[in-house]
């Protein structure tokens, strides 16, 4: 058994997105690649996660911005599936995710013979996202706490520890199983459940509900 | 908790009012100034008659200063409206000096509380040109423009491009309505206030009362256009589809229901189209209501089936949000706003022509499961989306972001 480190307390924060346009659009693939190879590593972030804090249907066919531009605007049904399914959850680096989505647009664009068009009112605009994360005041002091404080987290904490996390050291994990981390193996059970929980087709309510389920089922057991 | 937050926390969620009042900690007693030109009368002045309360309840000093002018400066006003929305205007030199006057004596009468405040939001281009008669001002100037800006008449844009560059941001609704400009560029989308005369529940005495008082038959089908007498809102196409519908559904009803705004000289002529095109049914009713005249909306929008918002140019098309809030599909135009809003086949139908409204009014008629489910996650999906608690907090980031630069992350402890 690893021997634990005192643990910190975990400091339970929010956060709230501003989105601001670039000012960058795009109204065909090559202009989408062209932008995608230069554009601020914030507006990947946002057109994959962004929409969880911004408005946007509950029931949305493609689960980021781009494909669903490539399906909406460019009517390009496989280049949209191709885009659609990739999970910025794989990705612990934005870069490689931007690397990602060029070869699938590199890929169509050798495959097609003509380059289609998108109507002047469905251009693709580049947008990014600004992150103002504040401190809640609360404190969870031992993970079993977790349970009873996460149902009642604001959905900006959500986003905050579970999704934004991800772009913060250590990189790829969210704040939860980074904490728990700290108790040496003791929680490594607790932390491969919640690594199961696939943050990227739920909306945040869902993701509450779904990680505090695992964390009552968890410490309901363990007590 | 305030009465006012804790009233909204009964709808939006009592996490929703605490994140609300955490954000906007580090921005207490800071004075902020909204500023437009009409109190009553349109989305702007509804938006801030909701805002500015609210943001007094999370301790910001905000004040709503309204400029005032002749009827030259609202023509003036109004060509930029249409000029912004694409429509080729030609504006007399004579009237944009009076446009610049008009600013000018607003500014010096507004003079000490702009200078003073820590935040001024200007409110489309009516007061636009009043930044640069505060050359000594101490805060954040942002520039709010409500409308769709996505292909504006050139010249009309190039004009009012010179007194809005020196802003230090603008808020546009959508992405699409953005215009490039040298400052931060936010995307804020409006919202509707659930707590209003507008949005509140209704008694079902009233509902009936207002039935009453309009002649409409509770037994047939009604379809309603809320909206100003404004050509982009194409109430003439909504008539049309309206008789097209009606061959095949005899006892349709139709209510077109609007009122003028103070900043609208074109109304009264638009009104005269529609009232002509309407004039030989005696199922299609033309209601010219009063501003204050938000219960009677309220419960005409609770007594439809459904509800259209055809226009051809949208800001953002607030109708369309209250109507889905009081669980109605949306028959909207393909454009601007309504598209966020409404989600084809499942808060309602996007469409481009009058045919295309009929054949959706149909649709709509035949398929009553539909309707009705269409209307349960239109309502829904204004809960998560569109009230009044996201925009404020998206003006709160965006107050918090304008104070700490243009970093990415802003980390408040």
């Amino acid at each position: 058994m690893t021997a634990p480190n005192t643990p910190d307390v975990f400091v339970v924060k929010d956060c709230a997105l501003a989105a601001i346009a670039t000012g960058r659009r795009a109204q065909n693939l090559r202009e989408l690649r062209d932008h995608l190879v230069s554009i601020h590593p914030g507006s990947i972030y946002y057109h994959f996660w962004g929409g969880l804090m911004h408005p946007r249907f509950d029931e949305p066919e493609y689960n980021n911005d781009f494909a669903a531009w490539a399906r909406r605007a460019l009517h390009d049904a496989r280049l949209a599936e191709r885009l659609g399914v990739i999970d910025p959850a794989d990705y612990t680096e934005l870069e490689a995710l931007r690397q990602e989505l060029i070869e699938v647009i590199e890929e169509r664009i050798d495959e097609r013979e003509y380059q289609t068009w998108a109507r002047p009112d469905q251009q693709f605009h580049f947008v990014r996202a600004q992150t103002v994360s504040f401190d809640t005041g609360r404190r969870i002091a031992h993970p079993a706490e977790l349970a009873t404080t996460v149902p009642q987290l604001s959905l900006g904490s959500i986003f905050y520890h579970l999704i934004d996390a991800r772009r913060r050291e250590p990189l790829g994990t969210d704040d939860f199983r980074a904490w728990l981390g700290q108790f040496g193996d003791t929680y490594d059970e607790l932390r491969a459940r919640l690594g199961e929980v696939d943050p990227y087709f739920v909306n945040l309510v869902e993701l509450r509900q779904k990680v505090s389920e695992l964390l009552r089922g968890y410490f309901g057991a363990a007590a | 908790m305030s009465s006012l937050l804790d009233a909204y926390a009964g709808v939006a969620g009592a996490d929703v009012i605490r994140h609300l009042r955490q954000l906007a900690a580090p921005l207490k007693g800071a004075r902020v100034v909204h500023v437009n030109s009409t109190r009553v009368g349109g989305g702007v002045a509804e938006i801030l008659t909701d805002l500015v309360p609210l943001k007094r309840e999370l301790g910001l000093d905000t004040r709503w200063e309204v400029i005032s002018g002749g009827g030259e400066f609202y023509q003036c006003t109004k060509g930029f409206h249409n000029g912004l929305q694409g429509n080729r205007v030609e504006l007399p030199a004579a009237l944009l000096r009076v446009y610049e006057e008009t600013n000018a004596q607003n500014a010096d009468e507004l003079g000490a509380v702009l200078n003073d405040a820590d935040f001024v939001f200007i409110h489309d281009p009516q007061p636009a040109a009043l930044l640069r008669h505060f050359p000594q001002r101490r805060g954040k100037w942002i520039w709010r423009c409500h409308i769709d800006a996505s292909h504006p008449h050139r010249p009309v844009w190039k004009y009012l491009r010179e007194f809005v560059a020196g802003y230090d941001a603008s808020i546009f609704s959508l992405a699409d309505f953005a215009q490039p400009l040298p400052h931060p560029v936010y995307l804020i989308p409006p919202s509707i206030n659930p707590l209003t005369e507008k949005n509140m529940e209704l008694d079902p005495a009233e509902i009936e009362t207002v039935r009453a008082h309009y002649h409409l038959d509770p037994a047939r089908p009604l379809m309603l256009q809320v909206s100003r007498f404004d050509r982009f809102k194409d109430p003439v196409g909504v008539i049309r589809a309206y008789h097209l519908a009606k061959s095949f559904i005899p006892g349709l009803q139709l209510v077109l229901a609007g009122g003028g705004a103070s900043d609208d000289p074109e109304g009264e002529a638009v009104l005269a189209e529609v009232q002509l095109a309407a004039q030989d049914d005696p199922d299609a009713h033309v209601l010219l209501l009063p501003p204050d005249a938000h219960r009677t909306i309220n419960a005409l929008q609770r007594i439809a089936d459904f509800v259209l918002q055809k226009s051809l140019r949208e800001g953002f098309g607030l109708t369309v949000t209250e109507a889905m809030w009081k669980g109605k599909p949306v028959i909207g135009g393909d454009t601007g706003g309504i598209r966020l809003q409404v989600i084809n086949h499942h808060t309602g139908f996007l469409v481009s022509t009058p045919e295309g409204a009929a054949l959706r009014i149909r649709y709509l008629l035949h398929r009553h499961e539909r309707l009705l489910e269409m209307g349960r996650k239109a309502r829904e999906f204004v809960r998560e989306n569109y009230l009044l608690t996201r925009h404020l907090r998206e003006y709160l980031t965006l107050m918090v972001g304008l104070t700490h630069g243009m970093q990415d992350r802003i980390n408040l402890g």
